[in-house]
């Protein structure tokens, strides 16, 4: 029996399959045909053909945060490759598995200038965790495995793997993945077990713990976010999530604090700056969250559980550091918790939960309720009360519309909340729903969008037209681009450079020339109606929300400042003058 | 707490360490790009870089980085550094003990007595002269960076012309291996 004869291609593919890919998202171009060839010619892998390179990133994105795997993405050389730069970059801060496959200039004219050539690897460098060029047919396979291995393992992350047409069209050896530990990367997963008896001993003697925790829990998976709430209870410690994090544990439960940093609770910040003893897990202390370095949590013993090393004293020096899988630690750490005798200090948790429950009764998320104009928050409040219970999965674009989702909406489970919160991309969501429709196809995936966000990859609408997905598209439109204009009237004197977002389209009418579904509401009372419809419509729905153009989101802490400076409400202007140092920080 | 916010501030402002680290790296196409793009990326210092094979049949490179910051950034330098794909091993040599080592070749011009000076300081640091025209010599010297230094600036009222320096080379003492 002569053993097949493969190309560049059909290994690829074949390597694809191997590593259970079943979705790709992508777009041809001249040095990627002869993988359109092949992929023409089989039946295991399905391709979406989105319109802009920009819309695949983020759709594989999308697709790896609502399911846990790898997405996917095929682009060609050149213009294909430097679409999709953003899109790695923001998978790179938000720790998301992608793999993206680039197309190059043949091998004898890599560094000629050719047509559409680009040093992808050059420039993805820094974006990417890893990226790779495939020199020699005999190292494709091995390659395409190894890349998978990277993007997932560890701190996942994008990886580019950039492949010559001429490695595409000649013939190629296939190798199955291989077993043996990679010859450098190994990443550390289980927990030093000192450390963590000594991080039991730290939490069993607080007086005023929280629990701060991030998109590392669900990067480790839902059994993570299962042992997390289950430690968390067994504690009865309070637990705050950052915007990455949300979901993994659940909002409902009484122990929750809400989200905390920037737009944060009260409840939630002024419980990590009061806190004596502080439980990272999976969070990286990003300046969103810890506001004023020199004020963060100024009297607390910090706890940090991070599978990335370097994220150990970048920003804030901790006491007790445990490097490891958040899962495995979890594990090993309510093992430890249960196997102690001594119980936390009942008398102290009770003084402290019952300065929480005061913080909570400022009920810092309340707004001026009007019955003349949609307030935003109002917007979102009903569709939360109107989705609640179903099958749901929110992604969102950047801005004031982000924070008001990640304060208004509750999510009980991991993977259900899709935003861009480390590079913070504008026109992130509609891609990024897209891929979590291609993973769901009968949930309610709904991507909470503003009106400027939308129109930076709004060309998705092509494609989820083509494909029948019936994404939501929630837009609450004040005709501002509403974060960039509430800094502006904080701390530029009001003067509104560039942020009114004129000749807007009626997205209505836009809804209807993508073949979706348009919808209006302008008032309070028709609110209801039209998340009723665009729940009940079973293709895609653009829903344009008219909202208050002046509201701003609160709490607020002013760049710059400390958890214990927060802003509650316009009512609430900085007493003084932001310091220069919140002018230079973004 | 206001007190105990401004303690952190001043942890934080820690003085400034000068270290020499060992890095042992794939020999692959990028490797040298993915070190030096980490440093002028996250703005790290580098003070020297040098960097070759040193198992051929491993495929593998050592590069070995001066550089210097507070003790918060030299870790994570050190961190950040690991966390690269191709890197197998990081190891600060600053913190043992270890042999560091310069070359350079100097080349001093000048005739008459000055020519001569330059001759006699060279013998007194065992620089030893690998060119000579009537009117230059090249010296090579090896040696701590503070000795190529000091070397160098004598030579500066005497002619000097021209510097290349490998950077520092170095290696831990005794029979541990990176």
């Amino acid at each position: 029996m002569a053993s097949e004869r493969l190309n560049g291609s059909q290994v690829l593919l074949k390597a694809l399959v191997a590593q259970g890919v079943e979705v790709i998202f992508g777009y041809p171009g001249g040095a990627v045909l002869p993988i359109y060839d092949e992929l023409f010619q089989q039946n295991s892998l399905r391709h979406i053909l989105v319109r802009q390179e920009a819309g695949a990133v983020h759709a594989a994105e999308g697709y790896a945060r609502s399911t846990g795997r790898v997405g996917v993405v095929l682009v060609t050389s050149g213009p294909g490759a430097t679409n999709v730069v953003t899109g790695l970059t923001d998978a790179l801060m938000d720790s998301i598995p992608v793999v993206c496959l680039t197309g190059q200039v043949p091998t004898h004219l890599i560094g000629n200038d050719a047509f559409q050539e680009a040093d992808t690897t050059g420039i993805t460098r820094p974006c990417t965790k890893h990226n790779y060029l495939v020199k020699k047919p005999g190292d494709l396979a091995r390659i395409v495995h190894e890349a998978f291995y990277v993007a997932k393992s560890g701190r996942p992350g994008p990886v580019v793997v950039d492949l010559p047409k001429d490695i595409l069209q000649d013939p190629c050896p296939y190798l199955p993945p291989s077993r043996a530990p990679h010859r450098s990367y190994r990443p550390r997963l289980e927990g030093d077990p000192e450390r963590m008896e000594q991080a039991i001993d730290l939490m069993l003697a607080a007086k005023r713990p929280v629990f701060y925790c991030g998109g590392g829990v669900i990067n480790s998976g839902p059994k993570a976010c299962r042992l997390l709430t289950r430690l968390v209870r067994m504690t009865g410690y309070p637990c705050t999530n950052t915007v990455m994090g949300l979901g993994c544990f659940p909002a409902s439960d009484k122990q929750f604090l809400g989200m905390l940093g920037m737009h944060g609770t009260y409840e939630a910040n002024l419980a990590m700056y009061h806190c004596d003893v502080m439980i990272n897990i999976g969070a990286r202390f990003d300046d969103r969250v810890t506001g004023r370095l020199s004020e963060f949590s100024p009297n607390s013993t910090k706890i940090h559980v991070d599978i990335d090393p370097s994220s150990i004293n970048k920003n804030v020096p901790v006491d007790v550091a445990i490097i490891g899988d958040a899962g495995r630690v979890l594990r090993d750490m309510i093992k430890l918790w249960q196997a102690k005798r001594k119980q936390p200090d009942g008398k102290a948790l009770k003084a402290w939960w019952k300065q929480i429950d005061e913080w909570r009764a400022r009920d810092c998320l309340s707004y001026e309720y009007s019955d003349e104009v949609i307030k935003p928050q109002y917007a979102l409040q009903r569709l939360y009360a109107l989705t609640k219970g179903r099958d749901v999965y929110l992604t969102t674009e950047v801005g004031q519309h982000q924070m008001w989702a990640a304060q208004f909406y509750k999510f009980e489970e991991p993977n259900r909340w899709m935003t861009s919160g480390g590079l913070g991309t504008m026109g992130y969501g509609l891609p990024a729903a897209m891929g979590v429709q291609i993973a769901h196809p009968d949930a309610l995936v709904i991507d909470v969008a503003g009106e400027a966000s939308i129109l930076m990859n709004i060309q998705e609408m092509s494609t989820i037209a083509q494909y029948r997905l019936p994404v939501k598209v929630f837009i609450l439109n004040n005709e501002y681009m509403g974060m960039v204009r509430q800094w502006q009237e904080m701390l530029y004197g009001g003067r509104y450079s560039e942020s009114y977002v004129d000749s807007l389209p009626d997205f209505v009418k836009l809804a209807e020339a993508f073949g979706a579904v348009g919808l209006r509401a302008t008032k309070p009372k028709d609110v209801d109606d039209v998340i009723k419809e665009m729940i009940d419509t079973d293709r895609a729905v653009i829903a344009d929300i008219v909202v208050d153009k002046k509201e701003n989101c609160y709490p607020m802490i002013p760049a710059g400042a400390a958890h214990c400076e927060m802003l509650l409400g316009p009512e609430d202007k900085a007493e003084k003058p932001d310091s220069e140092d919140g002018m230079v920080l973004v | 707490m206001k007190e105990k916010g401004r303690k952190v501030k001043e942890k934080v402002e820690e003085k400034v360490e000068r270290r020499t680290i060992a890095v042992l790296v794939d020999n692959e196409s990028g490797v040298l790009a993915r070190v030096i793009g980490l440093f002028s990326g996250r703005g790290y210092n580098i003070d020297s870089l040098t960097v070759a094979e040193v198992d051929p049949k491993e495929q593998l490179s050592r590069i070995t980085i001066t550089t210097s910051g507070t003790p918060m950034i030299l870790e994570q330098i050190k961190a950040q550094l690991d966390r690269l794909v191709p890197i197998h091993k990081v190891s600060d040599l600053t913190e043992g003990p270890h042999v560091a080592r310069e070359l350079a070749l100097i080349k001093v011009t000048g005739t008459g007595e000055q020519r001569v000076e330059s001759l006699r300081i060279a013998d007194i640091f065992r620089a030893r002269v690998v060119d000579s025209a009537l009117d230059s010599f090249v010296f090579e010297m090896t040696g701590t960076t503070e000795k190529l230094n000091a070397f160098i600036s004598l030579m500066e009222p005497l002619g000097l012309a021209d510097v290349s320096r490998t950077g520092v080379v170095a290696i831990a003492r005794g029979a541990g291996s990176l």
